[in-house]
């Protein structure tokens, strides 16, 4: 299996590795770099439990090589927060139970993210329609929608203070 | 039914009743398991990484039923950073066949030998250095299959012999069994009866599909002999000892370590072929393996597809319109295995009259093997689907006979005066206050204004519907339910206990141990707030752990929406235990009588006098460091632990010849689901204007989270009227391997805003009057969204009695019926 080299940026934090071409991003993260915040629910790119930032943008990890990600930005779960200092996204599903396993959070998380970085001001269609491509099977969703709604008034908070 | 004279109902045990003055019970708390989930530090299977460990990936039959004639796997063998292979034969060398609950039993094996019996089934294992060289060697095995006559259809399984039987050895019948249960004078209601109503209904194969599959991480000590197997499983400590006998060592040489998982819903409930698997492999290799299932692999294969049913039914009702008895013909199809037996219908005959008073009841029940994934749990472990047989029958009796479905049910209902309550089949509901639920659902949802304004929209043309479900939420299982309908019952369990332990170290912070998983629920929580409650700590300064079975105490795990009441119950006697101690100390501390002392906020002080106190902290340092300082008896012997162990509140024997199952499910929660949908009869689509879901679990512990399963059931629900089906085509093919075809509601789907409203009615046998609440949802979800879809349709006279109603589907209906009419 041939070796290449490939430069990412995770989480801020510069990795150099030498990964098989057919490796996944998901299987980087995960295995390579051990964060295995980032979940892998069914890798046919639907169910988005695997959603990160890529450049900014969420994607699926389960769908893209490590190698096309060279030279790219990228964050997980592991780079929102901490317990102790949570992003405001975070602190919001917290408040407004939006998860019940935790095992589609992150990626329902960053794709708010990738919303709220967007649109700081978004309507309730506009939340449904963001996170409308991730499933979960805990909460039915109200939740969910509820916990970015407060994300959005915290950041929104944040900002003004 | 009324009580028969003969019997006697136990007293009841409870120590803490639901009339106390709570500061934690009873309020909103945020989960304790949240912050490591939310900052990605959960450690779910897929996350557990041992030195030296290989990974193991499955090779799966593309036949539906089929002999295995000869397997090649010297390509694969071949392949660099292949570490092993094992194919059924292989494995049956070491390892037996799995763990079933059904009598007679229905053989399985991790790995298929000689035949396959469903599309997904194992034929051959693979370990490798990765995962990718592992399913890159799966593509380099030759496997000669002949092909056998399949069975997909349940009602051709009746009938099937010869080469389409898929277990010879249990006889030349695809029937694994067939029953008849009466409860009661049915004949004699039905000749008595005024009016029969009639209908044949269709439930379909749907599954929990959590976002996480089953896997496992097993390690084999070749010094010691001995497994530990790390997998996201529960009733590890129920009947995980099960698997040592599986893989042939003794159960003290077997250790499971639970992990988090990524949610259950039942699925998870107890997985036997998983851990079999890499367990097998570790102990080929020498090495840890981890085996985690795909997406494909759990569709395929999770041996936890939800009952698959066909129903005739007649219900009896007299000249004063009240319901008198109920007849049920059912075909159930279970796939190619019978693990958990006729446990499904058990769970069912403990409810199965619903909230009314019908005084007799039969259930003839024909369980079939076909060609397909077998079944397990799925959030209402068959009781879901007779909540929708009752509520379909008695839409269908306010239809035919033009009665208002409210009035009808309420003239109906068993009514509160009559707890506790026997039901025909012997189970007993404890509690319960019917008519205030479905006031309180009418109240919230306004719904004589909704009549009007479906009103309006018919004059538009348009077709909104309200949909009416009043249903049991039978809560705390006892194990007579998985056997109790074998013709001989194997092997009789009746014990489904819980354990914790608490500690309180030094500094006077606690532990509990727990002995069961977290499988999405809020297990950490809800015993954070019990404890607290129980021993004035202050929440933060509780943390919560799960046992291996190596440390276990008697547990069973969640399932049967029964967790909550017996942590409860274990809690409350390991607290009582510690009081007393705490109590004993500080008295000796501060010279007074333990009779005069009392736990107040994080201290042990005198009655009456504020001064004269400790705080726990304080004397848990005694009780740890300063022995000499305390009497010498044994009440003063160091530290401060306590075990408990609490058993079911409240379960008899089932009779012999089974008249009488006994009280086997008897915390009853009660609720009334009414959703608003709209119908574009142009598309089939069915859209929610509203949802009002009101619940009667007793004493709420963390209204928050009792919420969210509410929700989240509910949308589970919306999945299976509306969308979910495990599809086989007539070779048994599966249809829907994918989330691309096996349609699990999105945020799209799902009602803007589901509307709770609370109804508490404490047990009077649990401790604080806690009833379970986990399965609620999903098991009135289905039946009232039909109704509301039925009621959307009326003036098209379309009839709601198969699921799930997808577009296409419900537009078929529509078009036969506007047909008919033309």
């Amino acid at each position: 299996m041939s070796k290449e080299h490939v430069t990412l940026v995770v989480n801020g934090q510069t990795y150099k590795k030498d990964v098989d071409s057919r490796m996944l991003l998901s299987d980087f993260l995960r295995e390579t770099l051990g964060l295995t915040g980032t979940h892998v629910g069914c890798e046919h790119g639907v169910c988005g439990s695997c959603t990160v930032l890529i450049n900014g943008k969420s994607a699926r990890t389960c769908l893209s090589f490590a190698v096309q990600c060279d030279g790219f930005e990228i964050t997980t779960v592991e780079g929102l927060g901490t317990v102790n200092e949570m992003h405001p996204v975070q602190q919001a599903f917290w408040e407004k139970h939006g998860l019940q396993c935790g095992f589609c959070t992150p990626g329902m998380m960053i794709a708010a993210v990738d919303l709220l970085n967007e649109n700081p001001n978004p309507d309730r269609e506009d939340i449904v329609e963001a996170v409308s491509g991730n499933l979960c099977r805990c909460t039915g969703y109200q939740t969910i929608i509820e916990s970015v709604e407060r994300a959005a008034e915290l950041m929104r908070n944040s900002e003004r203070g | 039914m009324t009580k028969p004279k003969n019997r006697r109902t136990p007293a009841s045990r409870q120590r803490e009743g639901a009339n106390q003055a709570f500061k934690w019970i009873g309020k909103s708390m945020k989960r304790v398991e949240d912050p490591k989930l939310l900052v990605g530090e959960g450690r779910y299977i897929d996350d557990i990484s041992m030195p030296n460990m290989l990974h193991a990936a499955v090779l799966r039959s593309p036949y539906a039923h089929a002999l295995i004639k000869s397997i090649d796997t010297d390509e694969a063998c071949a392949l660099e950073g292949v570490v092993a292979i094992m194919t059924g034969e292989d494995v049956a060398k070491s390892t037996g066949v799995l763990p079933t609950f059904s009598n007679p039993p229905v053989e399985q094996r991790c790995v298929a030998v000689d035949r396959v019996r469903h599309v997904g089934e194992p034929v051959v294992l693979v370990v490798a250095e990765s995962r990718y060289i592992a399913e890159d060697a799966l593509e380099l095995i030759h496997v000669e299959y002949e092909e056998l006559p399949v069975i997909n259809d349940l009602v051709e399984a009746v009938h099937a012999t010869g080469d389409a039987v898929l277990h010879p050895d249990r006889g030349n019948t695809n029937v694994a069994m067939h029953r008849c249960f009466t409860f009661g004078p049915v004949e004699e209601d039905f000749n008595n009866a005024d009016v029969i109503i009639k209908r044949n209904l269709r439930w379909p194969r749907s599954g929990a599909q959590p976002m996480e599959t089953c896997g496992a991480v097993a390690s084999y000590d070749r010094g010691m002999e001995k497994f530990t197997i790390h997998v996201n499983s529960s009733m590890y400590n129920y009947v995980g000892w099960l698997l040592a006998e599986t893989l042939g060592v003794p159960v003290n040489k077997l250790n499971i370590v639970p992990v988090l998982a990524g949610g259950s819903f039942g699925s998870k409930i107890f997985l036997h072929k998983v851990p079999v698997i890499a367990a097998t492999l570790a102990r080929e290799c020498g090495r840890p393996v981890k085996y985690i299932e795909d997406r494909i692999d759990n569709i395929t294969a999770c041996d936890a597809h939800g009952p698959d049913r066909i129903y005739e039914c007649e219900l009896a009702l007299d000249e004063n319109r009240k319901m008198i008895s109920l007849r049920c013909e059912v075909i159930d199809d279970y796939g190619a295995y019978f693990q958990f037996g006729l446990g499904t219908h058990a769970n069912a005959l403990s409810q199965i009259t619903g909230p009314y008073r019908i005084g007799s009841v039969e259930l003839d029940v024909t369980a079939v093997l076909t060609n397909k994934c077998q079944q397990g749990a799925y959030r209402g472990f068959g009781a879901e689907v007779s909540n929708y047989v009752m509520e379909r029958m008695v839409d269908a009796a306010c239809s035919e006979l033009n009665m208002d479905p409210v009035e009808f049910r309420l003239a109906n209902y068993i009514q509160p005066d009559e707890f506790p309550y026997y039901i025909p089949t012997g189970n007993l509901y404890d509690s319960g206050n019917y008519p205030a639920v479905l006031s309180k659902a009418m109240e919230l949802l306004d719904y004589k204004g909704w009549r009007r304004k479906q009103e309006e929209a018919r004059r538009e043309g348009r077709y909104i519907g309200i949909g009416l479900a009043a249903c049991q939420e039978r809560s705390v299982f006892s194990a007579t339910e998985f056997w109790m309908l074998n013709k001989d019952p194997g092997f009789t369990l009746t014990s489904s206990p819980e354990s914790v332990t608490v500690k309180l170290d030094q500094a006077g912070n606690a532990v509990i141990t727990l002995y069961s998983p977290f499988w999405g629920n809020s297990p950490e929580t809800m015993a954070t707030m019990i404890l607290a409650e129980q021993l004035t700590l202050d929440p933060k300064n509780i943390s919560v752990i799960y046992s291996d079975t190596d440390q276990g105490l008697p547990s069973t795990g969640p399932g049967g929406s029964r967790y909550t009441v017996m942590i409860a119950g274990a809690l409350v006697s390991a607290s009582a235990i510690l009081k007393i101690k705490l109590l004993k100390i500080a008295a000796h501390i501060l010279e007074a009588s333990p009779d005069d002392m009392e736990l107040r906020d994080g201290k042990v002080g005198v009655k009456g006098a504020p001064q004269r106190e400790k705080t726990i902290a304080e004397v848990a340092m005694q009780a740890y460091l300063f022995r000499l300082s305390l009497p010498d008896e044994p009440d003063f012997d160091s530290g401060l632990v306590a075990s408990s162990t609490y058993d079911h509140p409240l379960a008899t024997l089932p009779s012999e010849d089974r008249s009488d199952l006994g009280i086997f499910y008897p915390i009853m929660g009660h609720m009334c689901h009414m959703p608003v949908v709209e119908v574009d009869i142009e598309t089939g689509q069915v859209k929610f204007l509203d949802y009002v879901a009101v619940h009667d679990c007793g004493t709420v512990v963390n209204p928050m989270t009792l919420d969210g399963h509410i929700r989240g059931g509910t949308a589970q629900g919306v999945g299976t009227a509306l969308y979910e089906e495990y599809q086989y085509d007539n070779q048994s093919q599966i249809l829907t391997a994918s989330y691309a075809d096996y349609l699990i509601p999105t945020a799209n789907e799902v009602p803007p805003e589901i509307r709770i409203g609370h109804v508490e009615t404490p047990s009077p046998f649990t401790e604080f009057g806690i009833k379970g609440g986990g399965e609620g949802g999903r098991m009135a979800a289905a039946p009232a969204i039909a109704s509301a879809i039925e009621d959307a349709l009326r003036p098209l006279g379309v009839k709601a009695d198969f699921l799930p109603l997808t577009p296409a589907r419900l537009r078929g209906l529509i078009r036969e019926s506007q047909h008919s009419k033309e």
